[in-house]
């Protein structure tokens, strides 16, 4: 549970553009590593090359090195299927499948994967995950009941009940509560802060707030202009980020100064 | 409708406050301008001999101008425009449902006569007057049918497949091509490619049922891989990636999570599909030919089915012709129905099967 990531001289590509470019950083296990930075820079496709899921686009492609407790993802026998697996992921839009029940969403993740289990431990793995996230009191009398039929904010908790239904190592969340209104946000951000117990998170967010809320780290992504290459500009711990940067970029967009 | 703010105005004292209000025709005004329409056009109509169709062309076209002239002289011509426009609507609303329901007025019509129990039950052997049935047309007709759509689900369902969740590049250009050229192919080719595939197999003078669902097939796949390609396009992309996100590989995600998602709109396609051959007669009558007896079984010799039986019982009649034609539109109205049931089934396939969503 819970590893450490090291990225070198990460290269992201689509087809021939180059999206981000030279990112080198260390993601410390237990703890809540937050990516900050304006739209387009790259934070999102940083993030979904950590699990391999970047590749899933036509054209897609990485160059460098991701390793996770002294395994690099990209090696030549890894199987990008056994990286997600290992490293959990919750996207900016709840996506809860719509043809399963709440108890079918948390279970997904086995039944997909065919994995026998017998009633009672999946029962006791969906109780578990949904506990984990905060959902069991609100939904343990329907779980039968559709997964579309939550609010935005219980689809959110659900998609991460899910996600840590399979016992990753890392889970990544793409702006989770980017959709949600500041209850729910608030809940999940309590949720994370009991998270980082057992998983290494890193969370790509558009709210400053949040990062400096929750993070342990923080990275801050910028591009010079259109067309270019997103960098990361500053990777520090998130007190120093926010009170005393060490680059001048970073400074100007956390005060508002950008563009 | 006119809520333009503006300044009282002047021009008009009995208008007072600052929303500006128009005049309007009364609201049975349109009616009975058409109506007027229609008495006038009976009467253009009758100058030359009364004529129905003529009294409704003239009807509508008088009614629509003077629809339009009267709002525009009241209402102004924004207002007019509108009601001209909704008159050419309203029209070809009617244009495009009077052949409807005339064809379905007159094969009931003509149809009812014979649909009795003995069609139903009855083959045609013997027969050479009243009497007799389509039983063995309506058995053909549902088992070459089904055989079709046995062989031309899978292959077009899995080709949707490739092309939404796999195919890339050239192939998937060229398949779509292909499948769109497919869509095109008069069903009497579909049918001599059948003929001449099993006539090159086995030999001259072979007449199969299975023949007839090759040729039925041949029509079919093209609107399975149609509909099915444009329902799995529809599948959320966020779903795919949530299912990778877990763990789970490709195929595993297109098998457990894609089309299960898509499952009431494939249904749908794949019955609409079926809907769209059931009656096809061209290719029948070249490949499965035609026989007044029972025959079940698709891999020996000829079948009846009822697009053919009914061509045959409209094109040679014996010496009792009513019976003969009597049967023929039977047989188109229980092909109608059949093709009704078949939408009916597509409908409920989409409700029931529909993800839920409702809280």
């Amino acid at each position: 549970m819970a590893k450490r990531i090291d990225v070198s001289d990460l290269n992201i590509y689509y087809g021939n553009f180059l999206a981000v470019e030279g990112v080198n950083v260390s993601i410390e296990p237990r703890s809540i590593t937050a990516l900050i930075g304006p739209s387009g820079c790259g934070k999102s496709t940083f993030l979904r090359s950590i699990n391999r899921m970047h590749e899933v686009l036509p054209g897609a492609r990485v160059e460098g090195k991701i390793v996770m407790d002294g395994q690099d993802l990209y090696g030549a026998d890894v199987d990008p299927v056994n990286v997600r697996r290992q490293i959990g992921m919750v996207f900016q839009r709840p996506n809860p499948f719509p043809t399963m029940s709440i108890y079918d969403n948390v279970a997904a993740g086995m039944r997909l994967n065919a994995k026998k289990m017998k009633k009672t431990d999946t029962d006791e793995l969906v109780e578990r995950s949904l506990r984990g996230a905060n959902l069991w009191n609100e939904v343990k009398d329907r779980l039968d009941r559709p997964g579309s039929s939550l609010s935005g904010g219980q689809q959110q908790r659900l998609c991460i009940a899910r996600a840590i239904a399979v016992e990753p190592d890392v889970l990544l969340m793409d702006e989770p509560c980017s959709a949600l209104d500041p209850i729910s946000t608030l809940a999940i951000e309590d949720l994370m802060t009991e998270l980082k117990e057992r998983f290494t998170i890193v969370i790509v967010t558009h709210n400053m707030q949040q990062a400096a809320r929750v993070s342990e780290q923080t990275g801050f992504f910028n591009l010079n202009g259109v067309g270019q290459p997103g960098r990361l500009i500053e990777f520090n711990p998130t007190e120093k980020i926010f009170s005393n940067p060490d680059e001048k970029a970073t400074e100007d967009y956390i005060s508002g100064r950008f563009g | 409708m006119s809520q333009t703010v503006s300044p009282p105005r002047t021009d008009h004292p009995d208008l007072p406050g600052p929303v500006r209000t128009r005049r309007r025709l009364p609201r049975y005004a349109a009616t009975g301008l058409y109506l007027a329409g229609l008495l006038l056009g009976a009467v253009l109509s009758a100058l030359s001999g009364f004529n129905p169709a003529l009294t409704v062309i003239y009807g509508v076209a008088i009614g629509t101008v003077a629809v339009y002239a009267a709002s525009r002289a009241v209402e102004g011509t924004r207002k007019a425009t509108d009601r001209l426009v909704t008159c050419i609507v309203v029209t070809a609303f009617g244009i495009a449902v009077v052949p409807l329901v005339w064809l379905s007025y007159t094969v009931l019509d003509r149809g009812l006569t014979r649909l009795d129990g003995t069609f139903f039950s009855n083959s045609m052997v013997g027969v050479v007057g009243e009497g007799g049935g389509a039983y063995h047309a309506i058995m053909g007709t549902l088992i070459i049918t089904a055989l079709a759509a046995v062989i031309s689900v899978p292959i077009g369902l899995l080709t949707a497949i490739y092309l939404v969740e796999y195919g890339s590049g050239r192939l998937k250009r060229a398949i779509t091509f292909f499948v769109d050229v497919m869509t095109g192919i008069p069903s009497i080719v579909a049918g001599l490619f059948a003929f001449a595939l099993f006539t090159l197999l086995f030999g001259n003078d072979v007449r199969l049922g299975v023949m007839g669902a090759v040729a039925l097939s041949v029509l079919m796949i093209p609107v399975v891989v149609r509909s099915s390609e444009e329902v799995l396009k529809l599948v959320p992309n966020e779903l795919r990636e949530a299912s990778y996100a877990l763990g789970v590989p490709k195929w595993r995600t297109v098998v457990k999570v894609v089309l299960p998602t898509a499952i009431a709109g494939l249904g749908t396609g794949v019955t609409l599909s079926i809907a769209r051959v059931v009656g096809e007669t061209a290719p029948l009558l070249v490949t499965v030919g035609l026989i007044t007896s029972t025959n079940l079984n698709p891999f020996d010799g000829r079948m009846a089915t009822l697009p053919v039986f009914a061509y045959y019982q409209l094109t040679q009649p014996g010496t009792a012709t009513q019976a003969f034609l009597d049967r023929a539109w039977t047989a188109a109205l229980v092909l109608i129905i059949l093709v009704m049931a078949l939408n009916v089934v597509a409908r409920l396939i989409s409700r029931f099967f529909a993800p839920q969503t409702g809280r």
